[in-house]
């Protein structure tokens, strides 16, 4: 097809094939956004062995203490501690477990569904892709953040309320993704060319189509990853995730926000690390992005 | 199409959809675990006790005869009396729903303002250095939702330097009798500006906080829109003609940019009127998105359902006043 010939293939200015990896490598943005969601998943991983205290012991004595450096720090509590006299570096650290979990876990279910719809409705066509599509029309006309409460509500509140509130809610995203992209691709030469050899349709669709629609969907992962983050925290926050017992970031940014005019560190801290892990997602998933849609590099 | 088609179209499909989440939540609700009338009049409450007070908030009967029931007083706007409030639901929608409005009235007019400002200068800009920074900051108001702006705000002027009231509408302490529930539009009404001045300083955090992500993603779609249009030949011909930089964008260029932002700022106003649930819990605003997490966290049955279909019905009017008004700008829509 003439549009697929204007398309250059994968090379740099000099001609040569780079490698994804190595071209990944090559974007600061992607190295520092990268590395640091990698360093925050080995600290989920292995936070019990690293925290420095239990994030669940109390020391009432030394309740608010402020973070390493203000007066009235106490050596012992690195970023200080909150009212009840938890240390907010370990809960902090165990509160990354939840976010990293539900991230990966939310975001990876939320494109299965919608991966498997996109194709379905973008392949077949017909009345498979009239329902498919209304009921995503139905779904996306609803707020994202009501809906999850609702949902979170119905379903009772804990982990797998939140994961399954998130997959329910954002699995439009990648269904309307990946039903434009098999419909581009459904057009494409190598298409007809299965077709006339005399493939299987479910067969071109699974073995030609989806492996040229993953790096789309990589890159979409990734975003929602930043997006499953944000909900995880929102829930927690109002009070609809986990039990208040589990540290969490929304949890302790909702206590924090509680005692903030004397002891603002309790919610800046996890504030800071939803921050820069929402922000990390997001460079990355621009990133591969850009390194991925050879439509999109100059 | 034309307008009255387009709004016809818009307005039975929005019907079903409404209709179709009233039955989803109303069913969802019942069959889950939980009884309100329990949680609200404890285990010393006799057999008795608990079938009246069923009767009264119309939980007796079968499932499907109750939502025909429900459906029927919902049309004519009655939604029942709320679990935890003893009120009906109706009123307390009507004394949630103006602040509510007034916030999201504020912050939709903000993000606008600020993101035509982006939009613009990053234009005038051009590929100099001044867009790239421009660029730059407007990623990052994309990449952050409106709940961490919330909260960097909460930190930021509500602690670190105190400009701001952090909680709730007006400063209790004034006094003052309102007719309506529209406190900044009757103070501004009736002239009293210190009263307007105050109800202003306690909307402003929660305000920028949702105008931010909304004005960035504004930004960069009528920059898009603006650079494609820039370089057309009336632009040209406009330029030739020494027309001044600055007037070629907003007279010239603006004008064909608009109706693909339009019909964004629409889907986005939406995404606005989500947030607010969140951000109004965040400042204590009382407005229904505040209201909702709390009949959410009570299972307060009748109220979720009568904010669920206000909310649907908020959005539904957004999208038919964004439609109305991307024919209004678009000659070609409008004889169509």
């Amino acid at each position: 097809m003439a549009e697929a010939a204007l398309v250059k293939p994968l090379d740099d200015p000099r001609g040569e094939r780079v490698p994804v990896i190595r071209r990944l490598l090559r974007d600061r943005k992607v190295v520092v956004a990268g590395g640091f969601i990698l360093f925050l998943a080995i600290l989920a991983i292995f936070a019990p062995l690293i925290v420095p205290i239990d994030p669940l012991a109390q020391d009432l004595s030394n309740a608010e203490a402020p973070p390493y450096g203000f007066t009235g720090a106490v050596p012992d509590f690195l970023l200080g501690t909150d009212d009840l006299g938890r240390d907010v570096l370990s809960r902090v650290i165990f509160g990354a477990r939840i976010a990293l979990t539900v991230a990966f876990v939310a975001a990876t279910l939320a494109a299965a569904l919608g991966t498997t719809l996109g194709l379905a409705a973008g392949w077949y066509g017909r009345w498979i892709d009239t329902i498919i599509s209304r009921l995503v029309d139905i779904w996306m006309a609803f707020p994202a953040v009501l809906l999850s409460i609702l949902l979170v509500a119905i379903l009772g509140s804990g982990l797998h309320s939140v994961i399954a509130a998130i997959v329910v809610i954002d699995w439009t995203r990648f269904c309307r993704v990946v039903r434009a992209e098999t419909m581009a691709q459904a057009r494409m030469d190598y298409v007809t060319a299965a077709r006339a050899i005399g493939f299987r349709r479910g067969a071109i669709l699974l073995k030609e189509i989806l492996p040229n629609i993953v790096p789309v969907l990589i890159a979409l992962l990734t975003l929602e990853m930043g997006i499953a983050v944000i909900v995880e925290a929102i829930l927690s926050f109002v009070g609809l995730s986990v039990s208040s017992d589990t540290p969490t970031w929304g949890g302790m940014i909702a206590q924090g926000r509680q005692i903030v005019h004397e002891s603002w560190w309790v919610m800046s801290v996890p504030l800071l690390m939803l921050c820069a892990t929402v922000i990390a997602f997001n460079q990355l998933g621009d990133g591969l992005n850009r390194a991925l849609d050879p439509m999109l590099r100059r | 199409m034309t307008a009255v088609g387009v709004v016809l179209n818009r307005t039975v499909t929005a019907a079903i959809t409404l209709f179709g989440v009233a039955a989803v939540v109303f069913f969802l609700l019942r069959i889950v675990p939980g009884d309100p009338i329990a949680m609200m009049i404890g285990p010393a409450a006799s057999p008795s006790d608990i079938a009246a007070l069923r009767v009264h908030y119309g939980l007796d009967g079968p499932l499907s005869l109750q939502f025909l029931i429900w459906l029927k007083s919902a049309l004519v706007g009655d939604f029942g009396i709320s679990i935890t409030r003893h009120q009906s639901v109706l009123s307390i929608l009507g004394d949630h729903l103006p602040a509510t409005i007034e916030l999201a009235f504020c912050a939709l007019a903000l993000a606008i303002l600020l993101g035509g400002a982006v939009a613009v200068l990053g234009t005038l800009a051009g590929r100099r250095h001044g867009s790239v920074v421009i660029d730059a900051v407007n990623g990052v108001f994309l990449a952050l939702p409106d709940f961490i702006w919330a909260l960097i705000f909460v930190l930021a002027f509500g602690v670190a330097i105190p400009l701001f009231p952090l909680t709730g509408r007006i400063d209790p302490s004034l006094d003052i009798p309102f007719r309506t529930n529209f406190l900044l539009i009757e103070s501004l009404v009736t002239g009293r500006f210190t009263v307007a001045g105050n109800v202003l300083a306690h909307m402003v955090m929660p305000t920028v906080a949702l105008a931010l992500p909304l004005a960035a993603v504004i930004g960069r779609v009528l920059r898009q829109a603006l650079n494609e249009a820039m370089v057309q030949d009336y632009i040209l011909l406009a330029r030739i003609k020494g027309m001044s930089e600055p007037r070629l964008i907003l007279s010239e260029a603006l004008r064909n940019a608009i109706g693909p932002t339009l019909a964004l700022t629409g889907v986005q106003a939406t995404f606005l009127i989500g947030g607010t649930v969140v951000v109004e819990r965040i400042f204590a605003y009382p407005g229904i998105g505040n209201l909702a997490i709390e009949a959410v966290i009570n299972r307060d049955f009748p109220l979720i359902q009568g904010l669920v279909l206000m909310f649907g019905l908020i959005f539904i009017l957004i999208n038919i006043g964004v439609d109305l008004a991307v024919v209004a700008v678009n000659p070609k829509l409008r004889h169509g």
